[in-house]
């Protein structure tokens, strides 16, 4: 029985290392299915719990088309939640329980999306920042292991890189108007920058899953190479606004042919991740209530199409 | 707390007049009617259908994947089904 199990493993890594795709019937170690589900539902509540930060600006949005716009990104967030829910739906774990624990607090997501928006700024920052660093590590995941995830972090993509262009756009936009108008800028790339750093996840000598979750192709670059990548990619654009990264360290460095940074505060990144940043509170709430307001027309609705079932 | 799912559904679009639908993924819904309301809000966001199909999850049938090999072995040997089987003489221009 034990050796029946081996190779059905080695079968599995084969399949993997020779690219193949994995699909929802197909057999996989228990540990794949359970690390695919933490993954993929984390991903969900993320897109989920994201478009709280934004949701916050859409009535006060400085025109009708930012608000259009904004209104358009928000309703993608959305959409990529339920893509991302179907993906691990089809891994055998069911939708309510999923949001359950979500509510429960016991799911986690990303907690980039704890942080406030205090003004019209964090909307371009969300954009450029979060998206931008959202896209690199969602860019390598179109090619997956797993059919239904890499599928849908294909649409996820194609629908993001308009995110993070607005994003851009609102920052360009500002810096190009009033001295007040810059200054709002660099103030909020001042309080996203450092955040934005943090949602590639801990250091590589303190992820522990990395080496399984790459040897299985869920993962398919360490954090501090997404953070590496990241970086010059960005200090470069923050330049080109006329902005500064607050990071005295962030220099080219010729050798590496990448920039050197300072280091990333990652006490501020557990407090966060346990529970203990600024809106933790607030945007576990608002998913409650919105689960609890809801209740009674997703009751209706099925009441409905019941009673209707059962008249044809 | 509500813990009664509204049933699962899957969605496939035709993406232009003229082409199979095709699988997209899958949605959660009361009825027929609001899983195609929601497959169009979930799924053609940027014109990417012009026709929806949606069956429920429980309706669809499915080969084991485990059984693949023997169950497509018939097809296996029979090269013979592929017109590049066939030697056609240089003379012959067009078949």
């Amino acid at each position: 029985m034990e050796t029946a199990e081996l190779t059905q493993e080695e079968l599995f890594q084969q399949r993997i290392d020779a690219d193949q795709r994995i699909e929802p019937k197909d057999w996989m170690p228990e540990a794949y299915r359970k690390t695919l589900i933490r993954q993929i539902s984390q991903h969900a509540h993320s897109e989920i719990v994201g478009m709280l930060p934004e949701g916050n600006w859409i009535t006060r949005a400085p025109s009708l088309k930012r608000k259009s716009i904004l209104l358009a990104k928000v309703q993608d967030e959305a959409g990529h939640g339920l893509y991302l829910y179907s993906a691990a739906e089809t891994l055998g774990a069911s939708r309510d329980q999923m949001l359950a624990d979500l509510h429960a607090g016991k799911a986690k997501y990303s907690s980039i999306f704890n942080y406030p928006t205090l003004s019209w700024a964090d909307i371009g920052c969300v954009g450029w920042l979060v998206d931008g660093a959202a896209i690199l590590n969602q860019v390598p995941l179109c090619r997956t292991s797993y059919g239904p995830y890499a599928r849908a972090m294909v649409r996820v993509c194609k629908e993001e890189s308009f995110h993070q262009r607005q994003g851009f756009e609102i920052m360009q936009t500002l810096c190009e108007g009033a001295p007040e108008q810059k200054a709002m800028a660099q103030e909020a790339l001042n309080r996203w920058w450092w955040p934005t750093l943090m949602m590639f996840g801990p250091k590589d000598d303190e992820s522990p899953n990395t080496a399984r979750s790459m040897q299985w192709r869920i993962k398919r670059f360490t954090n501090d190479e997404l953070r590496q990548k990241f970086v010059d990619m960005m200090v470069p654009q923050a330049e080109f606004l006329g902005l500064t990264v607050p990071d005295a360290k962030a220099k080219w460095n010729e050798t590496k042919k990448g920039y050197d940074f300072g280091d990333v505060n990652w006490e501020e990144f557990w407090q966060v991740v346990n529970g203990n940043g600024l809106c933790n509170h607030d945007r576990l709430q608002a998913r409650v209530d919105a689960w609890e307001e809801g209740a009674w027309v997703r009751e209706a609705a099925l009441a409905h199409a019941k009673k209707r079932a059962a008249r044809v | 707390m509500d813990q009664k799912e509204w049933p699962l559904w899957e969605v496939f679009i035709r993406s232009k007049q003229g082409l199979d639908h095709k699988h997209v993924g899958s949605l959660h819904a009361a009825d027929a009617a609001m899983a195609i309301q929601n497959a169009r809000d979930v799924y053609t966001r940027r014109m990417e259908g012009v026709s929806i199909w949606v069956v429920e999850s429980r309706h669809i049938h499915a080969s084991n994947p485990d059984d693949a090999a023997a169950f497509f072995d018939p097809a296996n040997d029979k090269v013979y089904r592929h017109p590049t089987f066939y030697e056609v003489p240089d003379s012959i221009k067009h078949m």
